[in-house]
């Protein structure tokens, strides 16, 4: 079953000098896949990914997210998908510097509000157990490494048990080790709690790993090396 | 605690700094405003207090504000009727019939009445002349509409009770005749009559001109002094709320005839007086409030530029636009809030400490202070002022917030 599925997706900036970002782009990603976007720089990589995290609208182009047309959707609903449906990974780990490790955690969880105080906690506490940093939890992000900040980020994206987890470059900023430590993470998530996981990288090693690359050249996704 | 209110917390608590700078700006406005006020409200009320207590609430004269209609516009209402040459009928000036019209102002609630004629008279002692006008008076009245009797240095009004043959005269004009209590002058009237009269009385109420001229004798005694038996030509009316006055001298102008004055009619110059103080008064607090909310609007414009990664954040989790704009709402709310709570225990502070500061206006012989109004309105508005600028502060700020488009930040990281 496919759970987000592009087609015919064009993204143009107007200006002086109009540029095409993503340039008619199908594709269909299933639950439980592990998929990653790769392209030279300027490829369209990122824009294709914030088109399909709903960050940002498509000029043209229909999008269907668990089977519903988001193509359509204000901004205010778009947001309400991505609280409930979509988690983000970025490059840098961008965690809230003035509070805990459980409370970036667990910020999600409190705006959509449906767990109690007690039980948001203990779904935080159990999300960074499951990634091993659950000793962390009251520490505040500039006291952790950069692998432990990166894995509290992933925790927080799947906050509110998403459908797909979006990550932008998420090894990107990291050493080696700990890269192959979030790379295992990801491909885990996709493989055994079956969320669909789509990541831009322009690692290959990390690429490697993935059930299906997709690349990008100048916005439009090049067949044969895909 | 909602999750916009907390992050605004921790945003403000994770710059203290600013944050008491900007809540230092909105305490100050908030005390100056209230010190400002209550000293201004103070010495309004207080000057108020003294015209009001000084010049009676309601004057009623022995006067027509129009002349009277004519039995011709009568009989024919609709035409043009054209009268000319008509001289008033002479007759004996003042208000006719004085007793039954202070009756009938006397079944008005809230308000005490006392008949008064005066007249233009001359006063002499030993060679000098002082021009004056003589109130004839009936003490247990007056004392109810007039402070003279506070501004009583010797003797009492009641002594013209006792003694029908007694004047009162001012500081001024004893100092001036060199005269003491117990001693005679004469007093002459416009048409020739005089008369000696003992001094039973000295006042001072601190207006030199008023000390010097003004004199008060029993009502009987003037009325045979100015040949005018029977008559008054003045009502003055002390209302329990002076603020009634207008209304009050219209509905016994309607009912008697005669022309009532307010004390707000006669003192309108210096009521605008007031206003125009007011307006200047208001000016500068509002000047104060604005500049601590330019600091209100600093800070939050900061945390704005600073956070606008967290703000692109937060949106991709899920935030939306409104959700955003809150977090900075609630920051200027709570600089507020905090802020107006702060300034109205210093405010108060300023407010006592003021109030203990001596003052010696004229004609007042015990301890003064200056006046200071404690009234819980100006407490409100300063709350209302500050609250509002704070909030009016934040929005923009929060505007901008709740534009963060999360691509364009992410994709500059």
């Amino acid at each position: 079953m496919s759970i987000l599925k592009a087609e015919n997706l064009v993204r143009r900036l107007v200006g002086e000098i109009p540029v095409t970002l993503v340039d008619d782009i199908s594709l269909e990603i299933q639950a439980g896949e592990f998929v990653c976007i790769m392209g030279p720089s300027g490829s369209g990589k990122s824009s294709l990914l914030y088109l399909l995290g709903l960050l940002d609208v498509a000029s043209s182009g229909q999008l269907w997210l668990d089977n519903e047309n988001v193509s359509r959707l204000n901004e205010d609903q778009l947001a309400n998908r991505r609280l409930e449906k979509l988690g983000f990974v970025f490059q840098f780990h961008f965690l809230l510097a003035e509070f805990t490790v459980l409370a970036n955690v667990t910020l999600p969880m409190r705006r959509l509000g449906r767990l109690s105080e007690t039980k948001l906690n203990q779904r935080g506490m159990a999300l960074l157990d499951s990634l091993g940093v659950a000793d962390q939890s009251h520490k505040y992000p500039h006291q952790l490494s950069g692998g432990q900040r990166q894995r509290v980020a992933i925790a927080r994206a799947l906050a509110n048990d998403p459908l797909v987890i979006l990550a932008d470059e998420p090894t990107g900023n990291l050493d080696t080790a700990s890269g192959a430590l979030v790379q295992q993470i990801l491909r885990d998530l996709a493989h055994q709690t079956g969320k669909a996981v789509v990541a831009v990288t322009h690692d290959p090693v990390f690429a490697s790993s993935a059930d299906r690359r997709i690349m990008l050249i100048d916005g439009k996704i090049n067949p044969d090396l895909s | 605690m909602p999750i916009q209110l907390q992050i605004a917390l921790t945003h403000l608590t994770s710059r203290k700094r600013q944050t008491l700078v900007s809540l230092s700006g909105v305490v100050l406005g908030v005390a100056f405003f209230l010190a400002v006020s209550a000293l201004m409200r103070g010495s309004e009320q207080d000057f108020i207090k003294r015209l009001v207590d000084n010049s009676p609430h309601i004057t009623v004269y022995d006067e027509y504000r129009h002349p009277q209609i004519q039995p011709a516009q009568l009989r024919w209402p609709d035409g043009a009727v054209h009268i000319q040459h008509l001289t008033p009928k002479t007759e004996v000036r003042g208000i006719r019939s004085y007793r039954e019209k202070l009756a009938l102002i006397e079944t008005l609630p809230g308000l005490r009445i006392a008949p008064v004629l005066i007249g233009p008279v001359v006063l002499s002692f030993a060679g000098r002349d002082q021009a004056g006008s003589l109130s004839g008076i009936i003490p247990s009245k007056m004392k109810t509409v007039s402070t003279i009797q506070e501004k009583m240095q010797q003797g009492s009004l009641d002594a013209l009770t006792a003694n029908p043959n007694g004047i009162i005269i001012g500081r001024g004009l004893s100092d001036k005749f060199q005269i003491g209590l117990g001693r005679n002058l004469s007093v002459a009237t416009q048409d020739g009559g005089s008369r000696v009269m003992k001094v039973v009385g000295i006042f001072r109420t601190g207006n030199a001109i008023y000390d010097e001229s003004q004199s008060f004798a029993n009502l009987k005694r003037a009325q045979v002094m100015f040949d005018r038996p029977n008559r008054i030509n003045r009502f003055i009316i002390q209302l329990d709320d002076p603020y009634q006055a207008r209304d009050i001298a219209h509905r016994i102008e309607t009912a008697i005839a005669y022309k009532a004055t307010s004390w707000t009619e006669a003192s309108e110059d210096i009521l605008s007086l007031l206003t125009v103080r007011n307006i200047i008064m208001f000016s500068v607090v509002l000047a104060i409030l604005i500049v601590a909310s330019f600091g209100i609007y600093n800070t939050l414009s900061t945390i704005v530029i600073e956070k606008t990664r967290d703000i692109a954040i937060l949106k991709s989790m899920g935030f939306h636009a409104n959700d955003i704009r809150l977090i900075f709402l609630f920051e200027g709310s709570i600089i507020g809030a905090i802020g107006s709570v702060f300034g109205l225990l210093l405010g108060a502070g300023l407010m006592h400490i003021l109030s203990t500061i001596e003052v010696k206006p004229p004609g007042v012989t015990e301890k003064a202070f200056l006046p200071i109004w404690w009234g819980i309105e100006q407490f409100e508005l300063a709350v209302l002022f500050a609250l509002s600028s704070c909030i009016l502060a934040a929005y923009l700020p929060a505007r901008r917030a709740g534009k963060v488009h999360p691509v364009e930040i992410l994709r500059g990281a």
